[in-house]
């Protein structure tokens, strides 16, 4: 069990190397960037933009229904939106959805191409097929962090709305709330997370979609798996890089 | 000329290639026959390094495949054309961007001299008036005449074709076998083919090799396969009766 997770891993570092060596003619890898960033980063824009303002919604009638104590004051309601917002919802929970949507997605395409033996005939031809088809989904990912920082807009909006709109809270306040005590690095912090986990759900979904065999049933099993070990390694490295930068 | 040297290839223990020697000659039509899964798509597979063999040599005009560097294996199958048994299309691109793949990757022309060289390898197919379509949208015959497009138009000096002609009416298999060994001929191409329609092996069957549980069997000329007594090879052979009355006509001569 363990010795094959270690291989799978060996494996898995093995890919990121192949990914960059023999390079694609540029005019071919041009327009593959193109279509990933519309696949990728354009195709999910709604669904992230959906999910943030809601839960930013929620999140701010939730902190205010919490404070039943009328000492506490009313700007914490902006003040807890904005962290958990901009810290953990937007960088991390954006992530694990993405590994279902976009991971999903990259997983079945691969696999797809795999078991019609596509792969093989990119590979037969000359063409380095991990650096075709995994390098443009790097890049395209490389503008994630815009995705997330809309994200964040949103969902502190989302709550803003639901505040005054709900009657929680007013809007001075609540502006007053979300400008206090800032911290300029955990934006940094916040956003180097978001960089590493476009990395993860790059490759990963790429990984199991790639090295995958049989047919049609397993591509699906496939997709699965993949979501499984995007989102675990989201929640690792979220831990990991938290207790590293915030932590010390 | 590509030869091989005892190929053995297994998978999960299972032996599915025993030792397998030959030469394909170089601008002639090498067939490869043998039952359904006797192991021919292996072969060919084991031939191109899409599996790798556990033991054996295969030299291509002298280059050993397992003794090169990447970059020289990946030169190498820039010199390849393959068909596969699925066709293997791209399905997120067109007709015709299927064809301009190898083109577009591998070579410096300019849009219109590789739109020409693409109008020109479809036409030969006898594809005209599908170039805008999606893979999905022909049917298989169609398909199976854009793989081998593909497969021809970067000027192959090695062509692989996993039953080219399968699923095609008699009349377009018969264009597809002529085809593939009039550019076999013109460009000296080392062509090697598996199949098991008879018609193709009386049509272009300048050297064939039976295959039968992962061994050659036999290995002989068109005219050498009327006249076997091999057994194994008559019993495949001839197992319609069209053919039989074929080569009873064919030894009375
Ligand atoms: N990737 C694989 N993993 C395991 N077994 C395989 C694999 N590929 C082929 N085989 C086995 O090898 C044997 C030969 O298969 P192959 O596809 O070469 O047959 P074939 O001669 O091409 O048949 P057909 O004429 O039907 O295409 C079969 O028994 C098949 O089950
Ligand atoms: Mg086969």
């Amino acid at each position: 069990m363990l010795i094959r997770y270690i291989t799978q891993i060996g494996r898995y570092c093995l890919m990121l190397r192949e990914i960059f060596i023999k390079q694609t003619k540029w005019s071919v890898m041009k327009k593959l960037i193109f279509k990933e960033i519309d696949d990728l980063i354009i195709d999910s824009l709604g669904i992230v933009a959906f999910i943030s303002f809601f839960v930013g919604g929620v999140v701010a009638i939730q902190t205010a229904l919490n404070l039943t104590n009328p000492l506490i004051p009313k700007y914490l309601i902006g003040f807890a939106t904005r962290q958990s917002v901009i810290l953990e919802f937007a960088p991390t929970f954006i992530s694990v959805i993405m590994a279902g949507k976009m991971g999903s997605f990259i997983t079945s395409s691969i696999g797809t191409m795999r078991v019609t033996e596509q792969i093989d005939a990119l590979e037969v031809m000359g063409v380095n097929s991990l650096n075709y088809l995994v390098f443009p989904k790097i890049i395209a990912l490389l503008l994630y962090p815009f995705v997330i920082g809309i994200s964040m807009f949103l969902g502190i909006l989302g709550g803003w709305m639901a505040g005054v709109y709900g009657g929680f809270t007013s809007s001075a306040e609540f502006i007053n709330g979300a400008q206090m005590d800032f911290i300029p690095f955990h934006i940094v912090y916040a956003f180097l997370k978001t960089l590493i986990f476009a990395m993860l759900l790059a490759t990963i979904p790429s990984f199991h979609g790639y090295y995958m065999k049989g047919g049609a049933l397993e591509v699906g099993k496939a997709s699965t798996v993949s979501f499984v070990w995007t989102s675990v390694s989201i929640i690792l490295f979220n831990y990991i890089l938290t207790q590293l930068l915030l932590g010390s | 000329m590509i030869e091989i040297k005892d190929i053995k290839k297994s998978f999960g223990g299972v032996m599915i290639l025993k030792g397998i020697s030959t030469v394909f000659e170089t601008g002639k039509t090498n067939l490869i026959i043998g039952q359904s899964g006797s192991g021919k798509t292996v072969l060919l597979k084991s031939l191109l390094g899409i599996h790798t063999p556990e033991s054996g040599k295969i030299c291509f005009d002298g280059r050993v495949y397992s003794e090169l560097e990447p970059d020289e294996k990946r030169e190498l199958r820039t010199e390849i054309g393959m068909v596969f048994q699925g066709s293997a299309l791209f399905d997120s691109m067109t007709v015709e961007e299927n064809v301009a793949f190898p083109l577009k990757m591998f070579t410096n022309d300019n849009k219109a001299k590789i739109k020409e060289r693409v109008d020109f390898v479809l036409e030969r197919v006898a594809l005209t008036d599908a170039h805008n379509k999606l893979p999905s949208q022909i049917s298989g015959g169609m398909q199976k005449r854009v793989a081998i497009a593909r497969a021809i138009v970067n000027k192959p000096k090695y062509l692989f074709c996993d039953e080219p002609n399968s699923g095609l009416d008699p009349n377009t298999a018969i264009l597809i076998d002529n085809l593939i060994k009039e550019i076999t001929e013109e460009y000296d191409i080392t062509t090697v083919i598996n199949t098991h329609d008879m018609n193709s092996v009386m049509e272009i069957g300048e050297r064939i090799l039976f295959l039968k549980d992962g061994l050659k069997a036999w290995e002989g000329t068109k005219e050498e396969i009327f006249r076997t007594d091999n057994q194994a090879v008559v019993d495949f052979v001839y197992s319609s009766n069209l053919f039989k009355k074929v080569r009873e006509a064919y030894l009375k001569e």
